[in-house]
Protein backbone atom coordinates (compact mmCIF):
# COMPACT_ATOMS: atom_id res chain seq x y z
CA UNK A 1 0.00 0.00 0.00
CA UNK A 2 1.66 3.19 -1.30
CA UNK A 3 0.27 6.56 -0.16
CA UNK A 4 1.60 9.42 -1.27
CA UNK A 5 0.44 13.24 0.23
CA UNK A 6 0.78 16.02 -1.77
CA UNK A 7 3.73 17.93 -1.47
CA UNK A 8 3.01 22.02 -1.80
CA UNK A 9 3.62 25.02 0.21
CA UNK A 10 0.78 24.41 2.20
CA UNK A 11 1.50 24.21 5.96
CA UNK A 12 2.36 21.59 8.25
CA UNK A 13 2.42 18.47 6.35
CA UNK A 14 4.33 16.28 8.63
CA UNK A 15 1.27 15.82 10.74
CA UNK A 16 -0.32 13.64 8.37
CA UNK A 17 2.50 11.65 7.71
CA UNK A 18 3.07 11.69 11.67
CA UNK A 19 -0.80 10.04 11.82
CA UNK A 20 -0.38 7.24 9.04
CA UNK A 21 3.01 6.24 10.77
CA UNK A 22 0.37 5.74 14.11
CA UNK A 23 -1.50 3.84 12.22
CA UNK A 24 0.92 1.78 11.18
CA UNK A 25 1.09 2.97 7.55
CA UNK A 26 5.21 2.23 6.14
CA UNK A 27 4.96 3.33 3.11
CA UNK A 28 4.62 7.28 3.46
CA UNK A 29 5.54 9.42 1.02
CA UNK A 30 5.46 13.31 0.72
CA UNK A 31 6.21 14.54 -2.73
CA UNK A 32 5.48 16.64 -5.87
CA UNK A 33 6.66 13.95 -8.28
CA UNK A 34 3.69 13.56 -11.04
CA UNK A 35 4.54 9.75 -11.81
CA UNK A 36 4.63 9.00 -8.26
CA UNK A 37 1.15 10.83 -7.05
CA UNK A 38 -0.19 9.01 -10.41
CA UNK A 39 1.12 5.23 -9.22
CA UNK A 40 0.02 5.68 -5.38
CA UNK A 41 -2.81 3.67 -4.30
CA UNK A 42 -3.97 6.42 -2.26
CA UNK A 43 -3.04 10.34 -2.35
CA UNK A 44 -3.88 12.55 0.52
CA UNK A 45 -4.14 16.36 -0.23
CA UNK A 46 -3.28 18.15 2.98
CA UNK A 47 -2.84 21.69 3.30
CA UNK A 48 -3.35 24.59 5.42
CA UNK A 49 -2.68 28.53 4.26
CA UNK A 50 -4.53 30.52 2.24
CA UNK A 51 -6.82 29.40 -0.76
CA UNK A 52 -5.82 32.27 -3.63
CA UNK A 53 -1.92 31.87 -3.13
CA UNK A 54 -1.80 28.04 -3.04
CA UNK A 55 -4.42 27.76 -5.72
CA UNK A 56 -1.79 30.18 -8.04
CA UNK A 57 1.17 27.47 -7.00
CA UNK A 58 -0.58 24.28 -7.85
CA UNK A 59 -1.91 25.98 -10.88
CA UNK A 60 1.95 27.02 -11.74
CA UNK A 61 3.42 23.95 -11.08
CA UNK A 62 1.04 22.07 -13.10
CA UNK A 63 -0.17 19.83 -9.84
CA UNK A 64 -3.79 21.32 -10.63
CA UNK A 65 -4.15 19.12 -13.77
CA UNK A 66 -2.46 16.00 -11.62
CA UNK A 67 -5.06 16.37 -8.98
CA UNK A 68 -7.94 16.24 -11.22
CA UNK A 69 -6.59 13.51 -13.38
CA UNK A 70 -5.76 11.12 -10.49
CA UNK A 71 -7.99 7.85 -10.47
CA UNK A 72 -7.30 5.91 -7.24
CA UNK A 73 -8.91 7.14 -3.81
CA UNK A 74 -8.21 11.04 -2.86
CA UNK A 75 -8.71 13.00 0.36
CA UNK A 76 -8.29 16.14 0.55
CA UNK A 77 -8.05 17.53 3.97
CA UNK A 78 -9.10 21.42 5.08
CA UNK A 79 -7.75 23.62 2.78
CA UNK A 80 -7.33 20.79 0.25
CA UNK A 81 -11.03 19.85 0.58
CA UNK A 82 -11.90 23.93 -0.04
CA UNK A 83 -9.71 23.81 -3.22
CA UNK A 84 -10.88 20.58 -4.44
CA UNK A 85 -14.67 22.99 -4.29
CA UNK A 86 -15.59 25.38 -7.29
CA UNK A 87 -14.87 28.51 -5.76
CA UNK A 88 -13.76 30.13 -2.48
CA UNK A 89 -14.51 33.13 -1.22
CA UNK A 90 -10.83 33.54 0.54
CA UNK A 91 -9.31 35.73 -2.18
CA UNK A 92 -12.08 35.13 -4.61
CA UNK A 93 -10.58 32.30 -6.73
CA UNK A 94 -11.80 29.41 -8.56
CA UNK A 95 -10.37 26.23 -7.33
CA UNK A 96 -10.56 22.79 -8.97
CA UNK A 97 -14.55 22.53 -9.79
CA UNK A 98 -14.03 18.84 -8.15
CA UNK A 99 -17.01 19.19 -5.88
CA UNK A 100 -19.81 21.93 -7.83
CA UNK A 101 -20.15 23.94 -4.17
CA UNK A 102 -18.54 27.27 -2.98
CA UNK A 103 -16.61 27.97 -0.29
CA UNK A 104 -17.91 30.84 2.00
CA UNK A 105 -16.63 32.86 4.67
CA UNK A 106 -18.28 32.35 8.11
CA UNK A 107 -20.42 35.06 9.74
CA UNK A 108 -21.21 35.42 13.32
CA UNK A 109 -25.09 35.76 14.19
CA UNK A 110 -25.95 39.47 15.50
CA UNK A 111 -26.83 39.15 17.91
CA UNK A 112 -23.96 36.32 18.88
CA UNK A 113 -25.86 34.56 22.41
CA UNK A 114 -23.44 31.36 22.00
CA UNK A 115 -20.30 33.77 21.63
CA UNK A 116 -19.41 31.91 18.49
CA UNK A 117 -16.23 32.69 16.91
CA UNK A 118 -14.27 32.90 13.50
CA UNK A 119 -12.22 30.85 13.30
CA UNK A 120 -13.87 28.09 14.51
CA UNK A 121 -11.25 26.18 16.34
CA UNK A 122 -11.48 23.15 18.31
CA UNK A 123 -13.70 19.86 18.24
CA UNK A 124 -17.36 19.64 16.86
CA UNK A 125 -19.49 16.85 15.82
CA UNK A 126 -20.03 15.45 12.19
CA UNK A 127 -23.41 14.27 11.70
CA UNK A 128 -25.71 12.51 8.91
CA UNK A 129 -22.26 10.35 7.67
CA UNK A 130 -22.53 8.79 4.48
CA UNK A 131 -20.35 5.93 3.65
CA UNK A 132 -17.80 4.24 3.03
CA UNK A 133 -15.50 6.50 4.53
CA UNK A 134 -17.48 6.97 7.60
CA UNK A 135 -18.48 3.69 9.55
CA UNK A 136 -21.79 3.61 11.01
CA UNK A 137 -20.51 4.09 14.96
CA UNK A 138 -18.66 7.54 13.74
CA UNK A 139 -22.22 9.18 13.94
CA UNK A 140 -22.22 11.97 16.28
CA UNK A 141 -18.48 11.88 17.13
CA UNK A 142 -16.07 14.75 17.98
CA UNK A 143 -13.23 15.72 15.53
CA UNK A 144 -10.80 18.96 14.74
CA UNK A 145 -11.61 22.05 12.86
CA UNK A 146 -9.74 24.60 12.71
CA UNK A 147 -11.39 27.25 9.60
CA UNK A 148 -12.76 30.43 9.31
CA UNK A 149 -14.34 29.40 5.47
CA UNK A 150 -16.96 26.39 4.65
CA UNK A 151 -18.00 24.44 1.94
CA UNK A 152 -22.07 24.89 1.71
CA UNK A 153 -24.65 21.89 1.67
CA UNK A 154 -24.86 20.16 -1.19
CA UNK A 155 -25.63 16.41 -3.52
CA UNK A 156 -22.05 15.56 -2.31
CA UNK A 157 -22.00 16.55 1.54
CA UNK A 158 -20.69 13.20 3.25
CA UNK A 159 -21.04 14.82 6.95
CA UNK A 160 -22.98 18.08 8.31
CA UNK A 161 -21.48 19.97 11.44
CA UNK A 162 -23.04 23.22 12.84
CA UNK A 163 -21.41 26.16 13.25
CA UNK A 164 -23.26 29.21 12.99
CA UNK A 165 -24.89 27.29 10.16
CA UNK A 166 -24.67 23.52 8.76
CA UNK A 167 -22.40 23.33 6.31
CA UNK A 168 -20.25 20.32 4.84
CA UNK A 169 -17.70 19.25 7.18
CA UNK A 170 -17.04 16.06 4.41
CA UNK A 171 -17.30 16.07 0.72
CA UNK A 172 -17.60 12.70 -1.51
CA UNK A 173 -17.74 12.62 -5.05
CA UNK A 174 -16.47 9.48 -6.94
CA UNK A 175 -12.96 8.42 -6.26
CA UNK A 176 -12.35 12.12 -4.62
CA UNK A 177 -13.27 12.23 -0.65
CA UNK A 178 -12.45 15.55 1.54
CA UNK A 179 -12.75 16.17 5.24
CA UNK A 180 -12.57 20.20 6.43
CA UNK A 181 -11.68 18.85 9.71
CA UNK A 182 -8.06 17.47 10.27
CA UNK A 183 -8.09 13.76 10.76
CA UNK A 184 -4.87 13.30 11.69
CA UNK A 185 -5.41 15.39 14.55
CA UNK A 186 -8.89 14.01 15.95
CA UNK A 187 -7.53 11.43 18.03
CA UNK A 188 -9.00 7.73 18.08
CA UNK A 189 -12.10 9.25 15.84
CA UNK A 190 -9.41 10.54 13.19
CA UNK A 191 -7.67 7.65 13.42
CA UNK A 192 -10.60 5.24 12.15
CA UNK A 193 -11.45 7.65 9.22
CA UNK A 194 -7.71 7.40 8.04
CA UNK A 195 -8.07 3.86 8.54
CA UNK A 196 -11.55 3.46 6.68
CA UNK A 197 -9.57 5.82 4.06
CA UNK A 198 -6.74 3.43 3.74
CA UNK A 199 -9.35 0.58 3.31
CA UNK A 200 -10.84 1.85 0.44
CA UNK B 1 -22.11 22.26 18.40
CA UNK B 2 -18.45 23.30 19.06
CA UNK B 3 -17.07 21.66 22.83
CA UNK B 4 -15.36 23.57 24.95
CA UNK B 5 -11.75 22.50 25.13
CA UNK B 6 -9.99 21.31 28.26
CA UNK B 7 -5.96 22.40 27.87
CA UNK B 8 -3.26 20.64 30.59
CA UNK B 9 -0.07 22.49 29.96
CA UNK B 10 3.53 20.87 30.78
CA UNK B 11 6.35 22.93 31.96
CA UNK B 12 9.41 21.76 29.75
CA UNK B 13 12.79 21.87 30.95
CA UNK B 14 16.20 20.13 29.06
CA UNK B 15 13.31 18.08 27.76
CA UNK B 16 11.92 16.89 30.45
CA UNK B 17 8.30 17.79 32.28
CA UNK B 18 8.72 19.93 35.58
CA UNK B 19 6.28 19.03 37.37
CA UNK B 20 6.01 15.36 36.45
CA UNK B 21 4.20 13.54 39.12
CA UNK B 22 3.24 9.57 40.16
CA UNK B 23 1.34 8.73 37.20
CA UNK B 24 0.40 5.16 36.47
CA UNK B 25 1.27 3.14 33.48
CA UNK B 26 4.12 6.12 32.50
CA UNK B 27 7.06 4.03 31.93
CA UNK B 28 9.46 7.28 32.26
CA UNK B 29 7.37 9.89 34.61
CA UNK B 30 9.17 12.95 33.26
CA UNK B 31 8.89 12.24 29.46
CA UNK B 32 6.40 14.99 27.75
CA UNK B 33 5.75 12.76 24.78
CA UNK B 34 4.45 10.12 27.22
CA UNK B 35 2.37 12.09 28.87
CA UNK B 36 1.14 14.11 26.83
CA UNK B 37 -0.12 10.97 24.91
CA UNK B 38 -1.40 10.08 28.68
CA UNK B 39 -3.62 13.20 28.62
CA UNK B 40 -4.33 12.74 25.22
CA UNK B 41 -5.69 9.14 25.61
CA UNK B 42 -7.50 10.64 29.08
CA UNK B 43 -9.61 12.99 26.93
CA UNK B 44 -7.68 16.34 26.74
CA UNK B 45 -8.85 18.04 23.80
CA UNK B 46 -4.93 20.28 23.11
CA UNK B 47 -1.87 20.50 25.01
CA UNK B 48 0.37 23.29 25.41
CA UNK B 49 4.07 22.51 25.55
CA UNK B 50 6.04 25.64 27.59
CA UNK B 51 10.10 25.33 27.39
CA UNK B 52 11.27 27.20 30.54
CA UNK B 53 14.69 26.41 29.79
CA UNK B 54 16.54 28.98 30.63
CA UNK B 55 19.69 29.34 28.61
CA UNK B 56 19.54 29.47 24.94
CA UNK B 57 22.44 26.70 24.67
CA UNK B 58 19.70 24.14 26.48
CA UNK B 59 16.94 25.64 24.38
CA UNK B 60 18.33 23.98 21.25
CA UNK B 61 16.89 20.26 22.09
CA UNK B 62 13.60 21.75 22.00
CA UNK B 63 12.94 20.97 18.50
CA UNK B 64 13.70 17.58 18.80
CA UNK B 65 11.29 17.16 21.65
CA UNK B 66 8.45 18.96 19.19
CA UNK B 67 9.20 16.31 16.41
CA UNK B 68 9.16 13.48 18.85
CA UNK B 69 5.74 14.72 20.18
CA UNK B 70 4.51 15.23 16.96
CA UNK B 71 4.98 12.03 16.41
CA UNK B 72 3.63 10.36 19.22
CA UNK B 73 0.67 12.91 20.38
CA UNK B 74 -3.00 12.69 18.19
CA UNK B 75 -4.25 16.13 19.14
CA UNK B 76 -3.23 19.27 18.45
CA UNK B 77 -0.44 20.86 20.66
CA UNK B 78 1.02 24.44 20.81
CA UNK B 79 4.53 25.06 21.72
CA UNK B 80 6.04 28.44 23.64
CA UNK B 81 8.94 29.95 25.27
CA UNK B 82 11.76 31.83 23.94
CA UNK B 83 10.13 32.22 20.41
CA UNK B 84 11.37 35.45 19.67
CA UNK B 85 11.66 35.82 15.32
CA UNK B 86 10.45 34.06 12.83
CA UNK B 87 12.93 32.08 12.29
CA UNK B 88 12.44 30.40 15.65
CA UNK B 89 8.62 29.27 15.10
CA UNK B 90 9.50 28.01 11.67
CA UNK B 91 11.78 25.55 12.65
CA UNK B 92 8.99 24.74 15.64
CA UNK B 93 6.35 24.42 13.03
CA UNK B 94 8.61 22.00 10.47
CA UNK B 95 9.27 19.94 13.70
CA UNK B 96 5.50 19.46 13.77
CA UNK B 97 3.77 21.96 16.30
CA UNK B 98 0.02 22.74 15.42
CA UNK B 99 0.47 26.17 16.73
CA UNK B 100 3.28 28.33 18.58
CA UNK B 101 2.42 30.79 21.58
CA UNK B 102 4.52 34.06 21.64
CA UNK B 103 4.22 36.61 24.83
CA UNK B 104 6.84 38.88 25.95
CA UNK B 105 8.49 38.58 22.49
CA UNK B 106 5.47 40.05 20.91
CA UNK B 107 4.78 43.03 23.69
CA UNK B 108 8.30 44.16 22.44
CA UNK B 109 7.69 43.74 19.13
CA UNK B 110 4.08 44.05 18.06
CA UNK B 111 5.14 43.48 14.24
CA UNK B 112 6.26 40.09 15.07
CA UNK B 113 2.59 39.24 15.39
CA UNK B 114 1.92 40.84 11.94
CA UNK B 115 4.85 38.65 10.50
CA UNK B 116 4.12 35.59 11.97
CA UNK B 117 -0.08 35.61 10.68
CA UNK B 118 1.27 36.92 7.34
CA UNK B 119 4.16 33.54 7.26
CA UNK B 120 2.60 30.85 8.73
CA UNK B 121 -1.45 32.04 8.96
CA UNK B 122 -3.69 32.80 11.96
CA UNK B 123 -4.22 29.36 13.18
CA UNK B 124 -0.81 29.13 14.08
CA UNK B 125 -0.67 32.14 16.31
CA UNK B 126 -1.35 32.10 19.78
CA UNK B 127 -0.76 35.32 21.86
CA UNK B 128 -0.55 34.96 25.38
CA UNK B 129 -1.30 37.51 27.70
CA UNK B 130 -0.48 38.00 31.40
CA UNK B 131 -2.15 40.68 33.00
CA UNK B 132 -2.58 41.79 36.34
CA UNK B 133 -5.53 43.95 38.12
CA UNK B 134 -4.25 47.42 39.51
CA UNK B 135 -6.66 47.88 42.25
CA UNK B 136 -5.71 51.78 42.43
CA UNK B 137 -6.40 52.24 38.62
CA UNK B 138 -8.75 49.85 37.96
CA UNK B 139 -7.32 48.62 34.99
CA UNK B 140 -5.44 45.40 33.83
CA UNK B 141 -1.95 45.81 33.38
CA UNK B 142 -0.01 43.46 30.66
CA UNK B 143 3.17 41.96 32.55
CA UNK B 144 5.83 40.21 31.19
CA UNK B 145 8.80 38.39 32.61
CA UNK B 146 6.31 36.28 35.09
CA UNK B 147 4.64 38.98 36.13
CA UNK B 148 7.31 40.62 37.23
CA UNK B 149 7.67 43.35 34.92
CA UNK B 150 4.70 46.05 34.65
CA UNK B 151 4.58 47.07 30.66
CA UNK B 152 2.80 49.95 29.05
CA UNK B 153 -0.14 48.21 27.86
CA UNK B 154 -3.28 47.19 29.16
CA UNK B 155 -5.39 43.99 28.71
CA UNK B 156 -8.38 45.02 26.39
CA UNK B 157 -6.39 47.43 23.90
CA UNK B 158 -4.02 44.98 23.66
CA UNK B 159 -5.74 41.85 23.09
CA UNK B 160 -7.29 43.69 20.42
CA UNK B 161 -4.50 45.00 18.48
CA UNK B 162 -3.02 41.57 18.45
CA UNK B 163 -6.64 40.37 16.76
CA UNK B 164 -6.14 42.96 14.55
CA UNK B 165 -2.87 41.79 13.72
CA UNK B 166 -3.93 38.30 12.91
CA UNK B 167 -3.47 36.26 15.81
CA UNK B 168 -5.76 33.28 16.49
CA UNK B 169 -6.32 32.50 19.69
CA UNK B 170 -5.78 34.67 22.96
CA UNK B 171 -4.45 32.62 25.91
CA UNK B 172 -5.20 34.90 29.43
CA UNK B 173 -3.53 34.46 32.87
CA UNK B 174 -4.73 36.67 35.33
CA UNK B 175 -1.61 36.74 37.12
CA UNK B 176 -3.92 37.44 40.34
CA UNK B 177 -5.45 33.87 39.90
CA UNK B 178 -2.65 32.24 39.10
CA UNK B 179 -1.81 29.64 41.70
CA UNK B 180 -4.06 30.71 43.96
CA UNK B 181 -6.52 27.76 43.00
CA UNK B 182 -10.37 29.92 43.79
CA UNK B 183 -11.19 30.24 40.11
CA UNK B 184 -10.22 31.75 37.11
CA UNK B 185 -10.69 35.66 36.30
CA UNK B 186 -14.14 35.27 35.00
CA UNK B 187 -15.08 38.76 34.84
CA UNK B 188 -12.30 40.11 32.75
CA UNK B 189 -13.27 36.91 30.59
CA UNK B 190 -16.26 37.67 29.35
CA UNK B 191 -15.23 41.20 28.63
CA UNK B 192 -12.57 39.67 26.20
CA UNK B 193 -14.49 36.66 25.22
CA UNK B 194 -17.66 39.39 24.11
CA UNK B 195 -15.38 41.87 22.45
CA UNK B 196 -13.30 40.03 20.17
CA UNK B 197 -14.17 37.13 17.63
CA UNK B 198 -11.59 34.87 18.52
CA UNK B 199 -11.21 32.19 20.42
CA UNK B 200 -10.05 32.67 24.22
CA UNK B 201 -8.06 30.41 26.11
CA UNK B 202 -8.10 31.04 29.61
CA UNK B 203 -5.82 29.78 32.51
CA UNK B 204 -4.91 31.04 35.76
CA UNK B 205 -6.99 30.23 38.84
CA UNK B 206 -8.19 26.40 37.82
CA UNK B 207 -8.51 24.69 41.50
CA UNK B 208 -11.85 22.80 40.93
CA UNK B 209 -13.92 21.35 38.94
CA UNK B 210 -16.96 24.33 39.43
CA UNK B 211 -14.09 26.19 38.29
CA UNK B 212 -14.30 25.15 34.84
CA UNK B 213 -18.07 24.83 34.68
CA UNK B 214 -18.00 28.93 35.95
CA UNK B 215 -15.22 29.97 33.19
CA UNK B 216 -17.03 28.52 30.74
CA UNK B 217 -20.52 30.08 31.40
CA UNK B 218 -19.95 33.19 33.39
CA UNK B 219 -16.56 33.95 31.88
CA UNK B 220 -17.63 32.90 28.33
CA UNK B 221 -13.89 31.17 27.42
CA UNK B 222 -13.58 28.98 24.54
CA UNK B 223 -10.85 26.85 26.56
CA UNK B 224 -9.72 26.33 29.80
CA UNK B 225 -5.87 25.79 30.29
CA UNK B 226 -4.30 24.32 33.84
CA UNK B 227 -1.18 22.58 34.73
CA UNK B 228 -0.81 21.33 38.52
CA UNK B 229 -4.82 20.24 39.25
CA UNK B 230 -4.08 17.45 36.83
CA UNK B 231 -0.30 17.19 36.99
CA UNK B 232 -1.03 16.12 40.81
CA UNK B 233 -4.48 14.12 39.73
CA UNK B 234 -6.50 16.77 41.87
CA UNK B 235 -9.07 16.13 38.88
CA UNK B 236 -9.14 13.98 36.21
CA UNK B 237 -9.86 14.95 32.88
CA UNK B 238 -12.68 11.94 32.44
CA UNK B 239 -14.04 12.69 35.56
CA UNK B 240 -14.24 16.93 34.37
CA UNK B 241 -15.63 15.94 31.53
CA UNK B 242 -18.49 14.14 32.60
CA UNK B 243 -19.72 16.96 35.46
CA UNK B 244 -18.93 19.86 32.76
CA UNK B 245 -21.64 17.55 30.67
CA UNK B 246 -24.00 17.12 33.27
CA UNK B 247 -23.97 20.77 33.77
CA UNK B 248 -25.02 21.36 30.13
CA UNK B 249 -21.86 22.04 28.52
CA UNK B 250 -21.01 20.54 25.43
CA UNK B 251 -17.38 18.47 26.00
CA UNK B 252 -16.14 15.96 24.04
Amino acid sequence: MQIAIVKYNAGNIRSVSNALERIGCRDVHITDDIAALQSADKVIFPGVGEASTTMKHLRSTGLDKVILGLKQPVLGICLGMQLMCNHSEEGDVDCLGIFPVNVRRFILPTPNPDNLKIPQMGWNTINNLKQPLFSPELEGKFVYFVHSYYAELCEYTASITHHTLDYSSSLHKDNFYATQFHPEKSGSVGETILRNFIAL
Amino acid sequence: MLAKRIIPCLDIRNGQTVKGVNFVNIREVGDPVELGAYYAQQGADELVFLDITASHEERKTFPDLVRRIAQGVNIPFTVGGGISELKDADILLSAGADKISINSSAVRNPQLVSDMAHNFGSQFVVVAIDARFDETSGEWIVTVKGGREATEKRLFSWAKEVQERGAGEILFTSMNHDGVKQGFANEALAKLSTELSIPIIASGGAGKMEHFKDVFTIGKADAGLAASIFHFKEIAIPDLKEYLRNNGITVR
